[in-house]
């Protein structure tokens, strides 16, 4: 770990204006993961940001009948908020399933979004890796890469997306409220995160300097039926091998609206408009459930270690999309659901 | 109050631990913690390569930094003491021990390649992130798997290493066996992971003594380490270790914190202290990737025509670590025609370490999967086909057992566990939409006892202390050795203190094998036997005194008295007797030594049985272990309450064998890829159901004095093959090598 320098602004426009002057400025949140990156030596700022001081902790309605999730609530404080578990369970749920309580209360909503692959050889640095050392190599690739993307990976990179929050801000169509020195703009959820192409040392598409203030949640929340579901080798304290966030609206038994997205099996939190499309118009049966899990891993491509995320993954959607029709939100089977 | 019944009778009691309070205030110190005067601080540098040569170090741009004091490394590093010999220690196995910084050579990834001291821990850790170093590599081999066919017997081993032996004609009674069985076995890399780090705090006095804080299982191991590599005396090197937070094998030997802390305290004649990173845990030894085979075959009876066992594990290119991973099944079971066979490979790697039931954990996990399997061949109920082979004797030493009461284990967990109510057909229990399965195992290990001293001393104020360089791991060792002290002297509890962890105590062996119990605790009872003896000759001299005339046997130390056993009314008070006597205390050494004889006579073990529940969702592969029984017999049992923790750390182990714990190698670079507990998985609470454990009524007069057999080690066995074969009965697929992931399964 590199020494640096903190400052810790009170305002946003302080915190943006902050990052000019440095070498290498960041901003730090919860620190849970940014800690460990600059321990393992992976990331080197000289200055950092904390944000903990800012007001951007709050979760309020906005004008348009959506929820406005400010950028350093805590995950607990976002899962647990009860506009949050009343009218985006989904939402609630997926946060739930990720990390431990004990992260959850320090880990931010924006630093969630920020947080980095889990990849093995990212973390470590006697190892080659495009992402940490552009153009050193790939080691996941013919590597241990049980953990690794089956679905728009590059021959360059790998390394999936971690979060599980993520996951259920793509079903949900959150927008990503950003804001630098030189102004604000809105990023939909399904731009923010990029695939890794020849530049996997990009996980998003924020530009440097530029401060996440807020998630915000569009009016529909797919409270009815919705459907978390979070394969991992351990109950708690384990990332997702595959993770699917469902959603659907029945009308009796017929879907009139579908989202379907899947952690853990890409760059970013994979969405597939067309597997949804799928789904719209059609019985809840497992028979369609069935058709949109092949549509979804049709392109789905394994490294030898992680091929079985592919049956995984389909037998996950057609298991969540079950579950989702069923609407049993109570989360009943600990085992298979979140660890509240 | 009746003679029978008395409240200082504290042996199989349950009392709290006495060291809690202090540990969860924080009050208990950890080698890491301990404050000294100057500290200044090591960090260390590890080989990102897994086999080559340094040609350089650069560590003119990190002296340069404010507050860095030295980088050392090979190309500076004192003479130390030069033959093999001295870097042995008490427990290491054959070959040449690694000597940290010794010279310009790598023989495994992550080897300490330079220690970076500075004023600062922050100023170290940043030093020693820029320390340039380079290296030519060489190619190297990690892979068990490439040696399949290439392994050797061990020439002789580490101390406690048997080569074991066959009886018979176990391929001929295979070859006309009514059913056969033929399978291999596999179990990955695993590493202790103790939640506390290594760490060393080296308290450099002005005298030039040293007092060494280190994270170790044996402290006298430790100082006779340090004292034969430096040159010291041992009165200049006090090893000090209080408390461990967890260590489960990985402090048997002394580690390289303690070499590198001392060597930098010597050097800079200064107080130093070395901690290592969670990465770093991942290069101090590990339980070795082991490959096994096992091969049975039944007679239409349904016992065991004939039975082979192989193993093959890794070992360093420098020791040969040896592991008792087949001798277990020479012995588990009756049967006349055993052929077992035991190899190492060397590898690329550090040598592996003793970990929690080394050799059994991975052998009975082969042997009770294969018996599953071979009843299932036989069409037999897996508990009915083990008493169709109860070995009634030890055939393997050709001695009866000084006892044994499996059987009760089998009876007693079957029916806590509601055995009797489960179909011998695989896939036929359900709940809901998963598949439930239950499968059971055993165990044996050995019931050990090491020579230990202990010292006791009771003051006039009626205050015990008792002494032995022994470890306390978590295990409750403070608890009982009270539990003993007290009760041999009639004295309350708080009245006693037992102390451990100081070279300058009693001598102690090392904390392992499940020795600590009987081998400690005799020790100590000796020693307050001692004492009372001579309590008892001042009581004698006392005016009046009703003991006149008595002998120790005549007497017992209860609640406080000394008083006749066959007219306990009689009695002098304890505390009177000290005033009287003048003496400001009254002490004994003792040494106790197992009873070489009855070894002789005896085969000497503890054995368990393990029941396990799974629930299986097929379509996803996911495993949940709903439900364990553990029924162990282990001799006396000197506290239920710090003995059954003991077994249910273990059952969680176990679980995490089976299910989710394995260090695995990126065989390119021949390192370990997940090394941290984020991607090392062992179980969290949320994974962990219903455990129950049985302590079986066993009394050994043969073992030793207190009659225990140890209880740390056991409660491991049989788990992950209990859940193995779980898993079999719930989904009718057979997964032999672990971890049972969920890939695994699908
Ligand atoms: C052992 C472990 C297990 C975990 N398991 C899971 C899991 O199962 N599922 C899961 O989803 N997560 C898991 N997590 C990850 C955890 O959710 C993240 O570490 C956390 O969300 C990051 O939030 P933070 O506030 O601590 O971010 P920090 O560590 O403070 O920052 C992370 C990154 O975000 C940037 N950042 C922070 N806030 C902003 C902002 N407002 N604008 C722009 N950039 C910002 C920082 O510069 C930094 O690059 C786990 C973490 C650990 C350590
Ligand atoms: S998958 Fe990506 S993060 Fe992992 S080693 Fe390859 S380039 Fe690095």
């Amino acid at each position: 770990m590199n020494p640096f320098t903190l400052n810790r602004p009170e305002t946003v426009d302080a915190a943006v204006r902050s990052v000019t002057g440095y070498l290498r400025p960041a901003f730090i949140a919860g620190g849970t993961n940014i800690l460990d990156l600059m321990k393992e030596n992976v990331e080197h700022p000289t200055h950092l940001i904390g944000l903990n001081k800012l007001p951007l902790n709050t979760i309020e309605a906005t004008a348009d009948g959506g929820l406005r999730l400010g950028a350093t609530a805590t995950n607990a404080d976002t899962a647990w908020h009860p506009e949050v578990q009343q009218r985006y369970p989904l939402l609630s749920q997926a946060i739930l399933a990720g990390a431990s309580p004990q992260l959850r209360n320090m880990a931010t909503n924006g630093g969630n979004l920020m947080q980095r692959t889990r990849c093995y050889y990212f973390y470590d640095t006697a190892t080659p890796c495009n992402k940490r050392e552009p153009g050193s190599g790939c080691g996941a690739i013919g590597g241990f890469n049980r953990i690794h993307a089956i679905l728009g990976a590059s021959k360059h990179c790998i390394a999936t997306h971690p979060s599980d929050m993520c996951i259920a801000l793509a079903a949900l169509e959150a927008v990503v409220h950003v804001k630098s020195k030189d102004g604000e703009r809105q990023i939909k959820f399904e731009d923010f995160h990029r695939l890794p192409d020849d530049q996997p040392e990009r996980d998003n598409t924020l530009e440097p300097g530029e401060l996440i203030t807020a998630i915000e949640l569009p009016a529909k929340g797919f409270a009815e039926h919705f459907s978390y579901l979070k394969l991992r080798d351990r109950q708690s304290y384990a990332f997702a091998l595959v993770s699917v966030a469902a959603a659907l609206e029945l009308n009796g038994n017929t879907i009139t609206d579908a989202r379907l997205a899947l952690g853990g099996v890409a760059h970013k939190p994979w969405r597939d408009k067309k597997a949804e499309a799928l789904l719209i118009g059609q019985p809840a049966t497992e028979a369609t459930f069935r058709q949109a899990a092949e549509a979804v891993m049709k392109d789905a491509v394994g490294q030898g270690l992680n091929d079985f995320k592919i049956e995984l993954g389909k037998r996950a959607i057609v298991r969540a999309l079950k579950q989702a029709t069923a609407g049993e939100h109570k989360a009943a089977d600990i085992f298979t659901n979140s660890n509240p | 109050m009746s003679t029978s019944s008395s409240n200082t009778n504290y042996v199989g009691k349950a009392p709290n631990r006495v060291e809690g309070p202090a540990k969860v205030t924080g009050a208990a110190k950890y080698s890491g913690e301990f404050e000294v005067p100057d500290l200044v601080y090591g960090v260390v540098v590890s080989s990102p390569i897994a086999k080559g040569k340094i040609l350089k170090i650069h560590a003119d741009k990190v002296l340069s930094l404010p507050g860095v004091l030295q980088v050392f490394s090979h190309e500076n590093v004192p003479h130390q003491a030069w033959f093999d010999r001295n870097y042995k220690d008490d427990v290491a196995p054959g070959g040449s021990p690694f000597r940290p910084l010794h010279d310009d050579e790598v023989k495994f990834s992550q080897q300490p390649v330079a220690l970076v001291v500075a004023d600062t821990f922050e100023v170290a850790r940043y030093a020693a992130s820029i320390l340039e170093i380079e290296y030519k590599e060489e190619k190297h081999e990690t892979d068990i798997e490439s040696q399949r066919d290439k392994g050797h017997a061990p020439s002789k081993g580490k101390s406690g290493y048997k080569p074991p032996s066959s009886r018979g004609n176990a391929a001929k009674a295979i070859e006309k066996a009514e059913h056969r069985i033929r399978h291999e076995y596999i179990h990955g890399t695993q590493h202790h992971n103790p939640m506390e780090l290594y760490a060393s705090t080296v308290h450099y006095h002005p005298d030039g003594k040293l007092t060494i804080y280190d994270k170790t299982q044996g402290v006298l191991n430790c100082q006779q380490y340090v004292t034969k590599v430096f040159g010291l005396s041992k009165d200049e090197a006090r090893v000090i270790n209080l408390y461990n937070g967890g260590a489960f094998g990985s402090g048997l030997r002394p580690q390289y914190e303690l070499f590198l802390s001392v060597m930098a305290a010597l050097e800079l004649r200064r107080s130093v202290r070395v901690t290592l990173t969670r990465q770093q845990m991942f290069s101090i030894g590990h339980r070795p990737h082991t490959l096994q085979t096992l091969e049975m075959g039944t007679n239409p009876d349904g016992t065991l025509a004939g039975l082979k066992h192989y193993a093959l594990h890794e070992t360093s290119r420098f020791e040969e670590y040896t592991e008792n991973v087949v001798n277990w099944s020479g012995m588990l079971y009756q049967c006349d025609n055993v052929q077992l066979g035991n190899q190492v490979a060397a590898l690329d790697v550090y040598t592996p370490q003793d970990m929690r039931a080394p050799g059994a954990a991975t052998g009975s996990f082969a042997l009770e999967v294969a018996m599953d399997e071979m009843a299932y061949a036989a069409g037999l109920d897996p508990v009915d086909f083990r008493l169709r082979n109860y070995a009634e004797t030890d055939q393997s030493e050709k001695l009866p057992f000084s006892s044994k009461r499996l059987r009760e284990c089998y009876r007693q967990g079957a029916e806590k566990f509601g055995w009797d109510r489960r179909p011998l057909k695989p896939r036929s229990m359900r709940e809901g939409n998963k598949l439930v399965g239950w499968g059971m195992a055993g165990g044996v290990w050995d019931a050990q006892m090491q020579k230990a001293a202990a010292k006791a001393s009771i003051t006039a104020d009626g205050k015990l202390t008792v002494t032995s360089a022994a470890g306390e791991n978590g295990t409750g060792t403070y608890t009982i050795m009270t539990q003993i002290a007290a009760e041999t002297l009639g004295l309350p509890l708080e009245a006693v203190t037992f102390k451990l962890g100081d070279t300058d105590m009693p001598e102690a062996p090392v904390q392992g094998g499940s020795w600590t119990a009987a081998s400690v605790g005799t020790a100590v009872q000796k020693a307050c036997l001692a004492v009372a003896d001579k309590l008892l000759k001042q009581a004698k001299k006392m005016d009046d005194s009703p003991l006149k005339g008595a002998d120790l046997e005549d007497v017992e130390f209860v609640n406080g008295l000394i008083r006749l056993r066959k007219a306990p009314e009689q009695s002098v008070v304890l505390r009177d007797v000290l005033q009287v006597s003048g003496e400001r205390q009254i002490e004994a050494d003792s040494t106790a030594i197992p009873n070489l004889l009855n070894m002789a006579r005896y085969s000497m073990h503890s054995h368990n049985a393990v029941f396990a529940e799974v629930q299986v969702d097929e379509e996803l592969g996911t495993i949940h272990v709903t439900r364990v029984v553990n029924a162990l017999a282990i001799g006396r049992v000197l506290n239920p309450k710090t003995a059954r923790s003991q077994v249910l750390g273990s059952v969680v182990w176990g679980i995490s064998m089976a299910l989710m714990e394995e260090t695995v190698t990126d065989h390119r670079f021949g390192r370990y890829m997940n090394h941290n507990l984020s991607e090392y998985h062992v179980p969290t609470n949320a994974d962990i159901r219903d455990i129950d454990v049985i302590f079986v009524e066993e009394e050994d007069p043969y073992v030793n004095p207190l009659g225990v057999k140890g209880v740390g080690e056991l409660g491991l066995l049989g788990v992950a093959a209990a859940i193995n074969n779980a898993v079999f009965h719930a989904t009718g697929k057979r997964v032999r090598d672990l971890p049972i992931y969920i890939d695994k399964l699908l």
